[in-house]
This record gives C-alpha cells, sequence and structure tokens, in this order.
C-alpha cells in the first residue's frame, strides 16, 4: 500500500523545445549565414505540472498523443532538462524509460542480459549472479545463446521485462510496453505487478490503455495540452480520457449526401447516470441512447431505428420507434425524439450507435447515419461475451459417478 | 478534479533532480558504462568475424607496406633516417590510433541514439566509448609493432619504459578532440566530412613518413609550423623514445623549450575547449539528436 510520504514531488514544471526557424543543419551554412539565428518556433509541452507520487504508488498518466507524457517522463528520468519547476526524487531510480533499451541484435540473450543489467545500475557481478533468475523468470534456458536478432518480439520484451524485474529499483519509469507477450506472459506481467506493489515499488506507467490503468493503478493522471487536466481514481481519469479522444466534431451529414429530403437526423447522444452526454459508461450502468429528427415534408408514420455495433461490426443490439408504439404524424419542420432506455450488460469495449429513419416502418430509408455516436463501456472486463445476459446460475453436487 | 490534492511529506533522503549532465552523478557509473560500451564494441568488430583481430591489422600493415616501398624504394626518402621501417610502423599505428578515436567519435551521439533518448547515464560515456575502443585496438597493434621493431635490429633501452608518457598524452589529446567533434555534430552534421579530410591533412601534416630534422633541412617555417601540431610531438617523442637518442624528441624538434611552449598551449587549448564545449552541449543532446 502506498505510504503517506512522496517519493517523487514534481511542481510548475515547464518545458518547452525550440526549433530554430531556419536551421542551421553545417558548419557551412552558419559560416554563409552567420546572423540569421534567433528565430524560433516554440512549442510549449509541459506548462506548470504539479503533482506528487506517494512511495508505493501504481501511477498511471494518460493522455492523447502528442500530450507530453513521453516528455514529462524523460524530465523525470533526467533524459530532458527541464526548463523550470522543481523535482525531487526518493530512492533509486532505474535510469531507463522503455524496456530494452541498449538491446543490441547482433549480441546473444545471454550478453545481452549482462550489459543491460550493467546499465541498469547492477555491478557487472550483481548482473552475473542474477542471470539464472532472469533467464528463468523469462522462461528462455532454451534460447540463451541465441542471438537477439532471431528472438520473436515478444520473447524479447519477455527478456526485457525480466531484467527490468531484477534491476531493484525502487521507482520505476515506464513508458509505454507489455503489450507484445502472450497471454500467459502478460499474466506473470500482471502478478509481477502486483507484488511490486506490495513490495512497495513506486511505479510510473505511461499507456493507452484503459483497463490497465484501471486494473493497477492507485491513482492516474491525465495530461492535455501541457497541462495535469484530472489527477486522482483511475476509473475517473479513464473515463475523462475517453471523453477527451471522443469529443470531436460530430460528421458532417450534408456532405454524405444523407438527409436532405423528407427527414434528417438531429442529434445523437448518450447520458449515463449523472453524466449527460457521455460517451463513456461502466457495465452494468442505466443508459439513456436519444435520437432527434426533423421532419423536412410532412410524414404520416415515420420511423426510427437505432442499433448498436462492436467494434468488429456486430449488430449486439436493434430497436426501433415500432417497440414503443409508433410515432405519430409529423408536420414540415417539426421535430421528434426517440429514447432508449437500457441497463449496459455489454463487455468492456468500443461500441457505434447507428440510426435511421424512414418514411414508414419498412419503408425507403430517409437519413442514416451507421456511426452517429460512440459507446465505450469499461468494468465489463468479467464478461465472457459480448453481452452478459441476465442469468442464473444453479450448481448440484452428486456423489454418484457419472455412467459410462 | 485537479483541485486541492492533500499534500504529502516528502519521504526522507528525497533529492532534487536537475536534468541530463555529462559527467553524471559518480565516476564509478561512467567509468563502468565507458568500458561496458567499449568492451562490446570490440568484440563486436573481433568476434563478428573469424578473423576479426587478423583483419584489423592488415590494415595498418598494409598500408605500412605500401608506405615502404614507395618512400624508401621509389622516392628515396627514408633513405637517411636510423631505424627508418621500425619508425614508420609506429607513426602509422599511433596516428590510425588518433584517426579511428576521432573518426569514431564523431557520430558517437547519433548512433547511440536510442540509448541517449531512453536511458539517463553520464553522457561523456559515448565519446570516451570511442576512444577507448580504439586504444583497445592501439595496444594490439602495438604489439606486433613492438616484434616488429626487435625483428628490424632496434636493441632495447630504458626508454621504452617512457612510452606510455607518450601514450597518455596522446590519449587525453584524442578525448579532447573527441569531446569536440561529438558535441559539434549533433548541431552541424557536415563535422563528419570535415572531419575526414582534416585527419587526412593530419597525416601529412605530421611527421609520420618524414621526420621532422629532414623537414628542417629543406624548410624551418614548415618545420615550425609542422611542429604546433602537437601530434608531431608527442611522434617525435616516441620515436626517440623507442630508437634512441638519434632522434631529436618533442622539445629539440620543436626548436628549444620555449618553442615547445606552443604545442603545449594548442595542445592544453583544444582539451580544454574540447571539455567545455561537451559539459555545455551535454544537457541538451537527448533533445536535439
Ligand atoms: N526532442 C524533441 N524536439 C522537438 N519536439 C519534441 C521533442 N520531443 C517531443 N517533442 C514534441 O513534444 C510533444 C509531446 O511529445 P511526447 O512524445 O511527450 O508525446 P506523448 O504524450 O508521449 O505522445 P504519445 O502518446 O504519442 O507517445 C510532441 O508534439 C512532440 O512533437
Ligand atoms: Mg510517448
Amino acid at each position: 500500500m502506498p505510504s503517506p510520504c512522496a517519493a517523487i514531488r514534481v511542481r510548475d514544471l515547464d518545458k518547452t523545445f525550440r526549433r530554430p526557424r531556419n536551421r542551421v543543419h553545417t558548419l557551412k551554412e552558419r559560416a554563409l549565414h552567420p546572423f540569421r539565428s534567433g528565430e524560433y518556433d516554440e512549442q510549449h509541452v509541459l506548462r506548470g505540472i504539479s503533482f506528487d507520487v506517494a512511495q508505493g504508488e501504481f501511477f498511471g498518466i494518460v493522455g492523447r498523443n502528442g500530450s507530453g507524457k513521453s516528455t514529462l517522463l524523460k524530465c523525470l528520468a533526467e533524459i530532458y532538462r527541464a526548463d523550470a519547476g522543481r523535482m525531487y526524487m526518493a530512492g533509486r531510480l532505474a535510469p531507463f524509460i522503455e524496456l530494452g533499451v541498449g538491446f543490441n541484435p547482433e549480441l546473444t540473450a545471454r550478453e545481452n542480459v549482462l550489459i543491460n543489467g550493467v546499465m541498469m545500475g547492477l555491478t557487472p557481478r550483481e548482473a552475473r549472479a542474477r542471470f539464472d533468475e532472469i533467464i528463468a523468470f523469462a522462461e528462455l534456458e532454451d534460447f540463451v545463446d541465441q542471438k537477439l536478432k532471431n528472438y520473436s518480439s515478444g520473447m524479447q520484451v519477455r527478456l526485457a521485462f525480466a531484467v527490468m524485474v531484477q534491476a531493484d529499483a525502487d521507482v520505476l519509469l515506464i513508458d509505454e510496453v507489455l503489450a507484445v507477450g502472450d497471454a500467459a506472459f502478460q499474466q506473470k506481467c500482471a502478478d509481477t505487478f502486483y507484488r511490486m506493489r506490495e513490495e512497495g515499488t513506486t511505479i510510473v506507467l505511461v499507456t493507452h490503455a484503459m483497463p490497465m490503468v484501471e486494473r493497477f493503478c492507485h491513482r492516474a493522471m491525465l495530461l492535455h495540452d501541457g497541462v495535469v487536466d484530472a489527477i486522482g481514481d483511475p476509473g475517473e481519469v479513464a473515463r475523462r480520457y475517453l471523453e477527451l479522444n471522443f469529443s470531436g466534431p460530430t460528421p458532417d451529414r450534408e456532405a454524405l449526401g444523407l438527409g436532405t429530403q423528407g427527414a434528417r437526423i438531429v442529434d445523437v447522444w448518450i447520458d449515463g447516470p449523472g453524466a449527460p452526454r457521455t460517451h463513456t459508461l461502466a457495465h452494468g450502468e442505466e443508459l439513456a441512447l436519444h435520437v432527434a429528427i426533423e421532419a423536412l415534408e410532412p410524414l404520416a408514420a415515420p420511423a426510427i431505428g437505432v442499433w448498436l455495433e462492436s467494434e468488429e461490426h456486430v449488430r449486439v443490439f436493434a430497436t426501433s420507434t415500432d417497440r414503443g408504439g409508433g410515432l405519430g404524424p409529423l408536420a414540415a419542420g417539426e421535430r421528434a425524439q426517440m429514447t432508449v432506455r437500457a441497463l449496459n450488460t455489454l463487455r468492456t469495449g468500443h461500441y457505434g450507435v447507428g440510426v435511421s429513419v424512414s418514411r414508414a416502418s419498412g419503408g425507403g430509408e430517409l437519413d442514416a447515419l451507421g456511426r452517429a455516436a460512440d459507446l465505450i463501456v469499461y468494468g465489463g472486463d468479467h464478461v465472457g461475451g459480448l453481452v452478459d445476459l441476465q442469468h442464473r446460475v444453479e450448481l448440484t453436487a452428486s456423489l454418484e459417478k457419472a455412467a459410462r | 478534479m485537479s483541485a486541492a490534492e492533500v499534500e504529502l511529506p516528502l519521504a526522507p533522503g528525497a533529492r532534487e533532480m536537475h536534468g541530463p549532465t555529462a559527467l553524471g552523478a559518480g565516476w564509478r557509473r561512467l567509468f563502468d558504462l565507458t568500458w561496458l560500451l567499449a568492451v562490446t564494441d570490440f568484440r563486436l568488430s573481433y568476434f563478428g568475424s573469424a578473423l576479426g583481430y587478423v583483419w584489423s591489422l592488415v590494415r595498418p600493415l598494409l598500408f605500412f607496406g605500401v608506405l615502404y616501398v614507395v618512400f624508401t624504394k621509389v622516392l628515396q626518402v627514408g633513405g637517411g633516417i636510423p631505424h627508418y621501417p621500425a619508425v614508420l610502423l609506429l607513426n602509422i599505428v599511433l596516428y590510425n590510433f588518433f584517426a579511428e578515436a576521432t573518426g569514431a567519435s564523431v557520430q558517437s551521439l547519433v548512433v547511440r541514439e536510442a540509448l541517449v533518448r531512453k536511458m539517463h547515464f553520464p553522457r561523456m560515456a559515448v565519446p570516451l566509448a570511442s576512444v577507448l575502443t580504439a586504444a583497445f585496438n592501439l595496444m594490439l597493434n602495438l604489439v606486433a609493432v613492438l616484434i616488429f621493431v626487435l625483428a628490424s635490429g632496434v636493441s632495447p633501452q630504458l626508454t621504452w619504459l617512457l612510452f606510455p608518457f607518450v601514450l597518455l598524452p596522446l590519449v587525453a589529446f584524442a578525448i579532447g578532440i573527441a569531446m569536440i567533434l561529438s558535441s559539434l555534430y549533433v548541431r552541424f552534421r557536415d563535422v563528419a566530412p570535415i572531419w575526414l579530410v582534416v585527419s587526412q591533412l593530419l597525416f601529412y601534416g605530421s611527421p609520420i613518413i618524414y621526420t621532422i630534422d629532414k623537414l628542417r633541412e629543406r624548410s624551418a617555417t614548415a618545420a615550425h609550423l609542422v611542429m604546433l601540431n602537437p601530434l608531431a610531438d608527442l611522434l617525435e617523442q616516441a620515436r626517440r623514445w623507442i630508437v634512441g637518442p638519434s632522434a631529436a624528441g618533442a622539445v629539440d624538434a620543436a626548436g628549444g623549450p620555449v618553442h615547445a611552449l606552443a604545442p603545449l598551449a594548442v595542445f592544453l587549448g583544444l582539451i580544454a575547449l574540447g571539455f567545455w564545449l561537451f559539459l555545455r552541449e551535454a544537457p541538451h543532446v537527448a533533445e536535439n539528436l
């Protein structure tokens, strides 16, 4: 459990990358244009970042591409120099930010392990002493004397992870990895992470995988536009992260040539409990899916159909206005709204909402959107199939042997 | 959500972090890493091919053979120089070390980009390792030189024991130049071709195929100019200590103790410049690569 002491303290960290506008690449250019410097394109990547990580805490950092996560990690690891701000660190910090840094494909696993161990701060003697343990952990005993270039990428990650585990660091900074191992090794990594958590290793993990954040992290932080957008409960941070990812502009329907005759879809959105217009929803929560349409001409009995599709375009669920008794006639310019309320029994994943409007139930289509809204479901990792049907499991035990 | 976090007390023993540096926190780590990088490179070059060592010897020996034939048989330059073949080989091997060390250092930081960008370590380990790898090669080549020197009839003498006092300044000079080149290359990519030309010029601008006394017989100014180059002084001193008092030695070759101060100033000045440049660039190499 995290102790009430901070292992990492960051205050008002600032980092700006300066790229000379007319970059002088060579001494020749420098000699020809001696006064050509001074103008810089500045990119303010980190703007006053402050946070603490407690000792023994598993701390996640998330954010969209280019939000400065790697830059922050490199400042923490003393690879980049920050422009302003203060950082404090307690305990031995592992010097690398990725797995397998310094691996040489031309050398054998044996040599690489010894080299990598020393790079991580072990003495050559310690590195040799731990060699067997490392290879055993990676389960690569049969491949020790094979050159690394002949390893599969999963095997390389196993080896790198095994060396990291043996590095004896109090604080680990890790920038996106671990997705390459096979299922068995991923489980081993997960077990190791839990063990390290218990042993009090402080781990800062940068990742895009929200399930990892929710599974491992005590706390998480969301970086956005160079500032801390959210920090605290991993679930909340993950939800906010997904929201940021899918809050882009809705597709322009006119450009798609839809909804110009008869009727058009005006708005599609999802409300979660206490979260209006959300894109993320926990498994087991109530959801309300809303569709608003506008009639462009008088319609006698228009119908709206909505459906949910999985990432693999499998239709998981569909319903229509028929189930609510059917829509009445609409005058030109009149709007109607349909709301579907359901219990979210979906498995963790990314779903799309599709909507169509037709002249009459089963009649010609007036407007359709294959992906009118996104729905991200989390907290449903335990669901075996796509949907958790409402069900009950009954168990009986019997002493009689089954008949052959 | 980011509001009012409860401030935790900082754990005891916490230190403030200041970013990357050339030398890092401890000499021990600088030494360990330099050694590790150099040994790895050295082994890769020798065990990559079965005859690695032979090949690395063949190059200077072949070069020596060509020069030897051209300068003694065709141009008849080496005629008046005592133990010319031995001296020529020694000079080539020493120069070879310098060219190899500095040449490899130019792009060293860029070649090790993966390491520099993803690991915290004393930056100086990278160019130092380039020099150390070349020094390993030098040691192997010197064994060949020793055999050749003995075979060509130079009698062993006490001054051979002083040879490390040529080697150490030579290595120090190579380190200084390596610092200059590796830190400049991060900003200016034409340092590589420029240095290729300069090190070629240095070959002819140092008393390798000739000696300073021979040059002075033709042009005193040229001799003075050449002796400004610290390499020239080191080679002359090596010659004196290896083949004996018939050779001038650095101080006399420079034209006396006062004149010898000039190359000494160049020597110290370039090393100081190298360290100053590298210490200044080190915190920013990772992001500027
Ligand atoms: N050495 C550098 N020189 C100039 N700009 C840089 C440098 N390193 C990073 N940047 C810029 O800083 C911004 C943040 O980059 P960073 O690598 O920290 O993003 P990230 O959050 O790790 O993204 P991702 O999720 O894709 O890994 C980017 O816009 C990038 O172009
Ligand atoms: Mg990144």
